[in-house]
Order: structure tokens, then C-alpha cells, then sequence
């Protein structure tokens, strides 16, 4: 790999728990990735912004609220709007099972739900972002 | 994406992209910045650098919400650490800064230093200039928290904002060579705390021993979380620009940061032929096993790579 991976970790929408955002951050920097991270609170509108200025491969949103329906698909439609679709976008947290196909179509790559090895979302990331 | 078009006609993302391709030394990226180089130069340039942990990330955000009070557009380039191991960083001086994100007028971009050891990364001064000439009127350039000797920023700035804080030595670290004598202004933020005015006169003593000095730089107490003495700091900034202008030192400094940027690149084009070309032809292999076993010395090896150099630099 010439170049690091970007990615940016954010967590959307209103709950406080960080812990897991933190802990992808961690796993993804130590496998060779830069890690912007963006902190607690934060709305689709700044998440997609910061993705362009920063020029990130991949979007890793971090959710524990229940909020993933509104907020993850949100996400993906703004990124759509920019005419962004190269960047790859991926959720995480407590996220239903009958949930993710709902998502999946919204333009959410891939759903990791808690007890995912971070080497899965590692290997994931590397497989999958969308830019050489 | 035509980022040369797009970029003139300030589209966010052209600037973006043409930032990650001088990170990551993409041939292409050169001859877009040759092309454009006579549309930079607008830009007033702020280095803020510090020890970790000073308040720089906060400080920024404090005072970039100040220049936009004023109608200026700003760029940050916020560089933080790369890990030496893995090449992997964490790249958080966005979180003090999530106000601004949604300001059009603001354009923010975190860097890897990716293994450059002086503060900023290798393609700090390239990013400055991209966002030069996108168009902003400010560019504030984050240093990683620095210890007593990383000094690039000072050579990619037009003035250069030191931030401490109380508490971290005494007044013999003040007097010390290196990162405190490229202050062109300070701050001394958290100023609430415990020993904030005995920082301030360590800061003033040790400038006030320069008597010869032309700007003397002024030390100012801020507390950037509560968004106190900004105002006044900026206006310091501005201070030093006018005087920087009104005296010919901006241009002069200028001058001097483009000679020291031409042999930086220099330096680095040599170092990369030589790396490079020799280890196809196992030249460095060759004489590093002659020096070892003494049977060359490595002064004379040197002339012979530099003799080589117009081959090696083809």
C-alpha cells in the first residue's frame, strides 16, 4: 500500500457513548489508516462536509442511539448529492438485524453490530474502498 | 475530475483531492501547482504552534470564529502525529473545531505528518498553497504539539503564533534555544490557572533580554475555551502583520521561506534519485559492504554518488 487509507469516524446524531468510536479509531490507525476523527454530535450535514474537505476513502459512522434509520441513510443521501458516491460509507453500534437490509438499500455499504472483530471492519475497509 | 478547473472556481472538493494527491506524491499534483503557482501569494499565513495539549486545536477554532466576525475566509491545516510503526494516525484536532464546519467560508484539512520530523508533515507547504489559491484570506497552519526543536513552521508562515500554558518549567526553559525565539506573538492560554502571570513575565523577560530586537513580540493571556483575550490576540496578529508589510520584512521572509523551500525540495529529490537509482543498481548495497569491511571510506563514496548525479537525477 502506497498510501494510507482515510477514514473519517464519526458519531451521528445525540447519544454520549464514544467508547466504541474510539476503539475502531484505535484499530483502524494501528492497521496503517488515518483516522480523522470528528467526536460526539455530530449532524449528517457536518459529517459530509468534513468527509469532502478531508477527501476521505471511507465514512465510518458509530450509532448507539436507535436513531440509525433517519440518520445513517441521511448520510449516504448527502453524500449521493455531492456527487461523493466514491467514498465509502459503513455504520456500526446496536443496529436491529431486520434493520441493516433497510439500510443496505439506503447506501450503507456494510453494518457491523457489537462483538465484530475490529479485523473484520479492517479487512472490510481494505477490500472495499472504492478508489485505487 | 478536472481539479484545475474546479479549484479556480473554488470547489471544495478539487482543492481536497489535489491536497491528498501532493500527500501522497502523485506526479500529476506538480504539474497542476506548477501551472497555478502565480495565482497563490494572496493568503496571509498564521503558524500556531505549541506544546501538546496547550489548547492550539481550541485556540484556532476561537480565533477563526474572530476572523469571520471580521468577513475573512480562513483555511486550517491541522497536522497531527504519525504513527512511526504502523503509518497510522489519529487525526483529531477536528473535535475542538465542530462550529465551524458547516461555515462556508471555512475550509478545514487534518494531516498525517507521515514521518517528517519538524512540526509539519513534507506536503504542509503544498496543502498551504492549494488553499491559497482556492482562495482563502487566512490560512492557519496547526503544528503538532511540539517539544523544544521542531521549528519548520516558522520557514511556511507569515507570522508565527506561539501558544503555552503555566506550569511547564521554569524560567530556564524560557531562555532555552529553539521553539521560543520563533514567537512572533504568544499567548499564554488557560491564563485561569495557577502560575498563568509568572509564565507571561518568564515570556516577557525573555524577550525583553533581546534589546536589538525591532518587533518585540507581545506575550497575551487568553483562556480559549471561554473564549477570552481572542480579540485582543488577533489584534496582535494583525499588529505584526502591518509591521511585517510597513518594514519589507514580509516580503523578505518570503524570499528567505522560498530559499529554504527550494533546497528542501532539492534535498529531497537528491536523496530520492540516490535511494532510488542505486538500489536498482545495488550501488549502495555495493559500497556500504566496502565501507563496513574498511575498504573504502564513506567521504570518498559520497563524491563519487554526487559525481554520478547527473545520471542518477535522469
Amino acid at each position: 500500500m502506497d498510501r494510507p487509507i482515510r477514514v473519517l469516524v464519526a458519531k451521528p446524531g445525540l447519544d454520549g457513548h464514544d467508547r466504541g468510536a474510539k476503539v475502531i479509531a484505535r484499530a483502524l490507525r494501528d492497521a496503517g489508516m488515518e483516522v480523522i476523527y470528528t467526536g460526539l454530535r455530530q449532524t449528517p450535514e457536518q459529517i459530509v462536509n468534513a468527509a469532502i474537505q478531508e477527501d476521505v476513502d471511507c465514512i465510518a459512522l458509530s450509532i448507539l442511539s436507535g436513531a440509525h434509520n433517519t440518520l445513517l441513510p441521511r448520510v449516504a443521501a448527502l453524500i449521493k448529492a455531492e456527487d461523493a458516491e466514491d467514498i465509502l460509507i459503513i455504520g456500526g453500534g446496536v443496529i436491529p438485524g431486520e434493520d441493516i437490509p433497510g439500510l443496505k438499500e439506503s447506501g450503507i455499504a456494510e453494518v457491523f453490530t457489537p462483538g465484530t472483530p475490529t479485523q473484520v471492519t479492517i479487512d472490510y475497509i481494505r477490500a472495499n474502498i472504492k478508489r485505487a | 475530475m478536472d481539479i484545475e478547473k474546479r479549484i479556480l472556481e473554488k470547489d471544495k472538493r478539487a482543492a481536497a483531492r489535489l491536497i491528498t494527491l501532493i500527500e501522497n506524491k502523485d506526479p500529476e499534483a506538480l504539474e497542476i501547482l506548477k501551472r497555478l503557482y502565480s495565482k497563490s501569494g494572496n493568503a496571509y499565513i498564521v503558524g500556531i504552534t505549541g506544546p501538546p495539549g496547550a489548547g492550539k486545536s481550541t485556540l484556532t477554532d476561537k480565533l477563526v470564529k474572530a476572523l469571520r466576525k471580521q468577513g475573512k475566509t480562513v483555511a486550517i491545516i491541522a497536522v497531527d502525529p504519525t504513527s512511526p510503526f504502523t503509518g497510522g494516525a489519529i487525526l483529531g484536532d477536528r473535535v475542538r473545531m465542530n462550529d465551524l464546519n458547516l461555515d462556508p467560508g471555512v475550509f478545514i484539512r487534518s494531516m498525517g505528518a507521515r514521518g517528517h520530523l519538524g512540526g509539519i508533515s513534507e506536503a504542509t507547504s503544498a496543502a498551504v498553497k492549494v488553499l491559497d489559491i482556492y482562495g482563502s484570506d487566512y490560512i492557519l497552519v496547526e503544528t503538532v504539539g511540539v517539544g523544544q526543536s521542531e521549528i519548520d513552521i516558522v520557514k511556511n508562515c507569515d507570522t508565527t503564533l506561539m501558544v503555552m500554558v503555566p506550569g511547564l518549567g521554569d524560567d530556564i526553559q524560557a531562555i532555552k534555544a529553539g521553539v521560543m525565539e520563533i514567537g512572533d506573538v504568544f499567548a499564554v492560554n488557560k491564563s485561569d490557572r495557577d502560575g498563568a502571570k509568572r509564565t507571561a513575565r518568564e515570556i516577557d523577560m525573555m524577550l525583553d533580554f533581546n534589546k536589538n530586537a525591532e518587533w518585540r513580540a507581545p506575550v497575551k493571556m487568553v483562556i480559549a475555551v471561554e473564549n477570552q483575550g481572542i480579540e485582543e490576540l488577533l489584534e496582535a496578529i494583525h499588529e505584526h502583520k502591518a509591521y511585517m508589510v510597513t518594514s519589507g520584512k514580509f516580503e523578505k521572509r518570503r524570499t528567505e521561506n522560498a530559499k529554504s523551500e527550494v533546497v528542501g525540495l532539492v534535498k529531497e529529490r537528491v536523496e530520492k534519485a540516490i535511494l532510488d537509482k542505486s538500489n536498482k543498481e545495488e550501488l549502495l548495497d555495493f559500497y556500504s559492504e566496502k565501507i563496513a569491511k574498511r575498504l573504502v571510506d564513506p567521504y570518498s563514496v559520497v563524491e563519487e554518488i554526487l559525481g554520478k548525479m547527473d545520471v542518477l537525477l535522469k
